[in-house]
């Protein structure tokens, strides 16, 4: 296997993983939706859509919701901007999954000679992308907002866009905190720094340096400014869909589900991003390339295919928990109105992000890095 | 803070502040209290679906009633579809008094008398229809009623039509039905109107 197929498939590989687990999360979050809020109510859920009577705990939905959403009828308004209009939902769902490109699943996955590193794309500015293309998911929500011909959809866009710049300042300057620690923009060198021990001298090989500890208080900051990004409850002003109007109030059919979709696969963008920042990304406590080293001592050998088996399920283990978190969240907090939002962004989270650079700045001064 | 609604000399209860104390404002905590309430009560539930799950009868995570196949037990005095009660030959135990349909406040009762063969009843109902998309189902009929002809005790309550004229159920329908069993479940089936399209 060497030349351009070899190559093309060692490529492809990651890229078919990335987009397999995305997709199906994105997906199957409706069904996790519906089942965590219903157990955390004391209810059942939705379980009753079936096939020849095989209901399976109500899976079905999702693919029920996909047939519902694709025959409704797709509505336009009269007075609408056409091109925006039908434009808006493909660019919110665009950027929504090409934002997880860049985050590393896996260490580098050693097959039959080759080296393929077990990210989509390989980027020395990963963080940078994906608060890029995270950013540029609003304008699919501005030009809904403009595209609609209707007041109350160009509010919501207003809000979902005043919404965004103060969580992406938020994030932006919460990961900072991140990048100073481990000194690169690349996902990968994050999620590789984050397997060394924190402060050898004093704890020894005991404590893994992940990101919630020696970066707890960015990861608060981080969790907070990344919930309002995904502009789902308690940071919903944007759509409010139970009472006030949003953006995607002229939306119907397919577009409208494009753009529930686009909210659950930030979701995931969300529990990838602080799993890789803040969970150690794809680390498992004690496991090494060769297998695992413990503090006390013992190590057991491992052969290579199952300690990267074991680094990609431990790095989809933790971003299931993440989705499990921020799905409690969205079912447990009310929302916030639209000037609080903007008060916890800017006069709580951006402060205290800064706050976050200059205590690392100088901690790191203090331990002579 | 709103002075007037204070006795002077006495703090305001806190609990009742419209201000947030610093801890509050400070909304980490409080968060962190409230997804505990909601994430102890999420992984006692999934415990209990599990040993449910596992055969464990009795313990249930959801209080869930799946309402088409279970139904809640109905209490005693229920008030559901009318029925005309029968005498020991199948006849109608009404003798056409007019006393239903004189106390109905909707006016949904339509009795048209006739004499009964029998002489020592005085008479029968002709016709008994009544209007169930005009009913209020106050019960008015059964407490007027001298003969205890006429009762809600069937347990029915899903009777439903796509034409007004199909929620006229007359004498035939109403005496086919017979009383709920010991549980409050109908023990008739629900009668179909001849316009009703399933």
């Amino acid at each position: 296997m060497t030349g351009l197929p070899g190559d093309m498939i060692a490529a492809a590989i990651p890229v078919a993983f990335i987009m397999f687990v995305v997709l199906n999360f994105g997906g199957l979050l409706t069904w996790v939706e519906r089942k965590q809020s219903a157990i955390m109510q004391d209810r059942i859920g939705a379980n009753r859509a079936s096939i020849f009577g095989i209901r399976i705990l109500g899976l079905l939905h999702p693919l029920a919701d996909a047939i519902k959403m694709l025959t409704k009828e797709d509505f336009m308004p009269a007075r609408a901007d056409r091109l925006l209009f039908v434009l808006a939902p493909f660019v919110s769902v665009f950027f929504a999954l090409a934002a997880f490109a860049s985050i590393p699943f896996g260490d580098t996955l050693h097959l039959l000679g080759r080296d393929i590193p077990l990210q989509a794309v390989t980027l020395h500015v990963g963080i940078l992308y994906v608060l890029g293309m995270l950013s540029l998911g609003v304008y699919g929500l501005m030009m809904a907002g403009w595209a609609s011909a209707n007041n109350y959809a160009l509010l919501g866009g207003q809000r979902a866009a005043a919404l965004m710049i103060s969580a992406e300042i938020a994030i932006g300057a919460s990961i900072m905190g991140v990048v100073m620690v481990y000194g690169s923009l690349n996902l990968q060198d994050i999620a590789r720094g984050q397997g060394e021990p924190l402060l050898p001298k004093i704890f020894g090989q005991w404590i893994p340096a992940w990101g919630i500890v020696t970066q707890p208080l960015a990861f608060f900051l981080f969790l907070t400014a990344g919930i309002a990004a995904t502009k789902r409850i308690p940071f919903d002003m944007p759509e409010g869909e139970s009472e006030i109007i949003g953006y995607f109030v002229e939306y119907s059919g397919m577009k409208f589900g494009m753009f529930a979709m686009a909210d659950f696969l930030e979701t995931v963008v969300i529990a990838g991003m602080t799993t890789a920042l803040f969970l150690g990304g794809w680390q498992v406590p004690y496991l090494q390339a060769s297998g695992f080293v413990f503090p006390w001592g013992g190590t057991v050998g491992l052969p290579h295919l199952a300690v990267v088996g074991l680094q990609v399920g431990a790095f989809l283990l933790k971003v299931i928990v993440m989705i499990w978190l921020l799905m409690l969240i969205r079912w447990t907090l009310p929302r916030f109105r639209y000037d609080q939002a903007m008060r916890l962004g800017w006069l709580g989270l951006f402060p205290l992000s800064i706050l976050n650079i200059v205590v690392t700045s100088l901690v790191l001064l203090a331990v002579g890095r | 803070m709103p002075a007037q609604y204070q006795r002077p000399g006495q703090p305001m209860d806190p609990r009742h502040s419209s201000r947030l104390t610093v801890r509050q404002r400070f909304y980490l905590i409080e968060v962190l209290g409230g997804l505990r309430l909601t994430g102890v009560r999420f992984f006692s539930n999934m415990w209990k679906h599990t040993l449910r799950m596992l055969g464990a009868k009795g313990v249930r995570g959801a209080v869930t009633i799946e309402y088409p196949e279970e139904r809640r037990p109905y209490s005693p005095r229920l008030r559901s579809l009318h029925r005309l009660v029968r005498r020991e030959d199948g006849s109608p135990r009404c003798v056409a008094c007019m006393m239903c349909e004189t106390v109905c406040p909707a006016h949904c009762i339509y009795i048209v008398a006739s004499e009964h063969p029998n002489p020592e009843i005085e008479k029968v109902p002709e016709r008994f229809d009544i209007d169930l998309g005009k009913c209020v189902f106050c019960g008015y009929c059964v407490e007027a009623c001298p003969e205890d002809a006429i009762r809600m005790d069937t347990g029915i309550l899903e009777f439903s039509s796509f034409s007004r004229l199909g929620m006229i159920y007359d004498k035939q329908t109403l005496l086919a039905l017979d009383p709920a069993g010991p549980d409050g479940s109908p023990t008739s089936p629900v009668p179909i109107p001849a316009d009703r399209r399933i």
